[in-house]
């Protein structure tokens, strides 16, 4: 698995917990063993704006960005955004999506539409798509942010990981109070 | 112990591994998060300066006493600091001084992208340049030992990619090295009157051709020769790209990008058929090697804007567009960045969208205020520039501007640098009214304190600035404190200051947003009765996210009753998101928006 760099892209919405996401998968890569290097955005770019984080892994890993074409995986926590950087997949990529649809300014002000067959548009171009109701799932457990680390265990059946690696680093991620509750939401995406 | 850090992460370590001691800083992305990650070590001072230039003085000071001394500014911050940077290269360091510039290609939260590069050739300062994590820690300490032994400041230049990604990072024992803290007295040496700074000008010369000589050996210049068809040197980020694109050509790996090793260059060239330098920005490296008459290929197949990528190095190289799958052909609506709901420049620039004045702008969330629906601000240059700005554009237009001219600026932005020009206002007497958004903190770069919020960077309680005061001290006769969530008093103030003789300050006061929900201050949040909304939209009109217009369908229909023949939909408030401002009840005339119950 380890010969060729694998890109894992995932995009959502400022306020999600892509950050935290890419962070608990490049830990769970580093303790699989393997190199590992993520980009992510600050700044300006937190607003309530688009959030993406690149994360790249292999034997060795020189950029921390993936090139258009050549993502793996592509992981969308909001049905839009799966649009927005669907050129990023390669050929026989994969394209993990959250069914949450959060309106950009121009949609909340009835200016713009935002387009209503995402999931056709997407299934037109890529094989493998698998869509998640992961907002809904986190809500019925009962926190809303868990979306992360449901989406998380759906990703962790396409990566040849050992679940014990991926327990290890959500113990040692989430704090004691919601540990329990992020595991059992990880293992809910995982058998999905 | 393996580590994932970011670049910002790293750099902080290694400068609390190598045994630093001192920082100081003005946030800005993307340097921000290493002046707070180093804040957190054992037994180190760092503090928040107002803004790079004070930075960069304090750092000096610290650095003359024998201390091991950061300066950390993202890459229009180095403008701001430019002053005392050009000298102190002429006087030295004594103790160690590294100036770290964060320099963001793409403007991913910058008004400019400017090559910093340019600063180290200009005031004759050594640079570094990292091209992951690993090295970023590695290069810090690198850095202060450079400047230790050549008695020079030396910079550390980042990117937002190198800033803001994070790879594995070997954590290593603190080597605390000897600081010898003492009061030196050296005039000839740092008192840069003329008949010294002739003396110390010459010597800068003579550290400048030290360092070329340094840089031909430094190990992080190094060749790595594969297929010698083709030669790419490359530095920082842009290495990594072109060697994840290229990995079987040889590469000149430069990790010091001034002075430039020009032996090592030559040798490289020699080696290879055809050579390529790969940089982001400007042709800084290729240029110094077209003068050496070396020929190499650069800026022709480079872009000279945005940053790079793998994809984009090889489309470069090859000359071959990359074969990709064509998005869907839908309009895909574009996400900006925007002020969060609750946020309580809405409230301000709600009122001044209205008020058909030019808003001079600033540096701050509230910029983002210029686009639809608020449209409250028409310009924005750099830190600071509101108020100067404002002062300029009513003296120009003199009678014809009365009543029509407003600058903006943030807290943190005001100390930073919209004292002097406050002063100038009084001083030169406009008709301006100057505002304030004071929403007591550092927001845009994510809370960081200042001199008006009591708390220092290392959280000490502090004097706490009085703006009001200082406004009058500075000379403003009319001062007035208003909170820019009650419209109704907005809107009066800022018509009674717009038709006052000579200039004003009215503070706009009330804490961001995220700082109440950080605090864990209650959320109440609002509804729309849909029975009671007329669908008018003017709530719309605040821009807020929390807000969303729904348009009858069929079904929304037989559930609401229409108030007007024409009435096309409901706005509707997402609980989740809303945090009770009361803005849009305050601005709903049929009073549909109320507190959920």
């Amino acid at each position: 698995m380890a010969d060729r760099v694998r890109s894992i892209l995932i995009a959502g919405v400022g306020g999600q917990g892509v950050l935290k996401a890419s962070d608990i998968l490049s830990a769970v890569i580093i303790e699989a063993g393997l190199d590992v290097k993520k980009s992510e955005v600050h700044g300006m770019a937190q607003r309530g704006g688009c959030v993406t984080s690149h994360v790249r892994y292999g034997t060795r890993v020189y950029s921390p960005l993936a090139r258009k074409g050549n993502v793996d995986v592509l992981l969308s926590f909001e049905k839009l955004e799966t649009l927005r950087y669907l050129d990023y997949l390669r050929d026989e990529g994969r394209v993990i999506i959250n069914d949450l649809e959060v309106y950009p300014p121009s949609v909340n002000m009835g200016e713009a539409e935002y387009p209503g067959n995402v999931i056709d548009l997407v299934m037109e171009r890529v094989h493998a798509v698998e869509v998640i109701k992961a907002s809904e799932m986190a809500s019925n457990l009962g926190d809303p942010r868990m979306v992360n680390t449901i989406l998380l265990g759906v990703l962790s059946r396409h990566m040849e990981i050992p679940r014990g690696t991926w327990d290890k680093v959500l113990r040692q991620t989430f704090a004691p109070k919601v540990v329990e509750q992020n595991i059992e939401a990880f293992h809910l995406g995982r058998k999905e | 112990m393996k580590v994932l850090m970011s670049g910002n992460e790293a750099i902080a370590r290694g400068a609390y591994e190598c045994g630093v001691t001192f920082a100081a800083a003005y946030p800005g992305t993307p340097s921000t998060e290493i002046t707070e990650e180093f804040s957190k070590y054992e037994g180190v001072y760092a503090e928040w300066s107002p803004n790079e230039k004070v930075a960069l003085e304090v750092a000096i000071g610290a650095a003359l006493a024998g201390a091991n001394a950061l300066a950390v500014m993202k890459h229009v911050g180095v403008n701001v600091a430019a002053d005392p940077l050009f000298t102190v290269s002429y006087t030295g360091t004594n103790g160690g001084l590294v100036v770290i510039s964060a320099d963001d290609p793409s403007l991913h939260s910058s008004q400019n992208e400017q090559d910093n590069r340019n600063y180290a050739r200009f005031a004759k300062i050594p640079m570094l340049e990292p091209s992951d994590s690993g090295e970023a820690k590695d290069f810090i300490k690198l850095a202060f030992r450079l400047s230790r032994e050549f008695d020079t400041p030396v910079f550390l230049r980042s990117t937002t990619r190198l800033s803001h990604s994070k790879s594995v990072v070997e954590l290593q024992e603190v080597n605390r090295s000897e600081e010898v803290l003492e009061i030196r007295h050296h005039p000839q040496k740092y008192v840069m009157v003329p008949a010294n700074a002739r003396v110390r000008r010459v010597a800068v010369e003579e550290r400048m051709k030290k360092l070329s000589a340094f840089a031909e050996t430094f190990p992080e210049n190094r060749i790595e020769m594969k297929d010698p068809s083709v030669g790419i040197i490359a530095a920082g980020m842009a290495y990594s790209y072109a060697r994840e694109a290229f990995p079987e050509y040889s590469f000149l790996k430069l990790g010091m990008v001034h002075p430039l090793p020009a032996g090592l260059i030559r040798e490289f060239a020699g080696k290879v058929d055809k050579l390529y330098v790969v940089e982001e920005l400007d042709p800084f490296i290729e240029d110094q090697i077209r003068a050496l008459g070396i020929p190499v290929t650069g800026k022709e197949v480079f872009p000279y804007t945005n940053e790079f990528d793998p994809g984009i190095v090889e489309e470069s190289i090859t000359g071959k567009k990359q074969d990709l799958k064509p998005l869907p052909p839908v309009k895909i609506p574009p996400r900006p960045p925007n002020l969060c709901p609750g946020c309580p420049h809405r409230g301000l620039f709600y009122v001044l969208g209205k008020t058909k004045t030019f808003v001079a702008g600033d540096i701050g969330c509230y910029t983002l205020s210029f686009m639809k629906p608020l449209e409250g601000l028409h310009s924005c240059i750099c830190m600071g520039a509101s108020i100067g700005m404002a002062h300029g554009m009513s003296k120009a237009l003199g009678e014809q501007g009365k009543g029509k001219v407003v600058g903006v600026i943030g807290d943190s932005t005001f100390i930073h640098s919209g004292i002097t020009p406050l002063l100038n206002t009084a001083y030169n007497q406009s008709n301006v009214v100057i505002v304030i958004c004071d929403n007591r903190t550092t927001a845009m770069t994510g809370m960081q304190h200042h001199p008006a919020t009591g708390y220092t960077l290392q959280g000490k309680r502090t004097r706490e600035l009085d703006l009001p005061s200082l406004g009058r001290a500075l000379g403003i006769e009319s001062v007035r404190v208003i909170n820019p969530l009650d419209l109704k008093e907005t809107r009066a103030v800022m018509k009674e200051e717009l038709e006052r003789e000579g200039p004003s300050l009215v503070i706009a006061q009330s804490p961001c947003a995220l700082l109440i929900r950080k605090k864990g201050g209650e959320d109440k949040a609002l509804r729309v009765d849909a029975d009671v909304c007329t669908g008018c939209k003017v709530c719309l009109g605040l821009g807020c996210p929390a807000i969303s217009w729904r348009k009858f369908d069929g079904e929304l229909e037989k559930k609401i009753k229409k108030k007007t023949k024409k009435q096309e939909g409901i706005s509707v408030i997402d609980g989740d998101l809303c945090n009770g401002c009361t803005l849009c009840s305050q601005v709903c005339k049929p009073g549909a928006i109320k507190e959920v119950i």
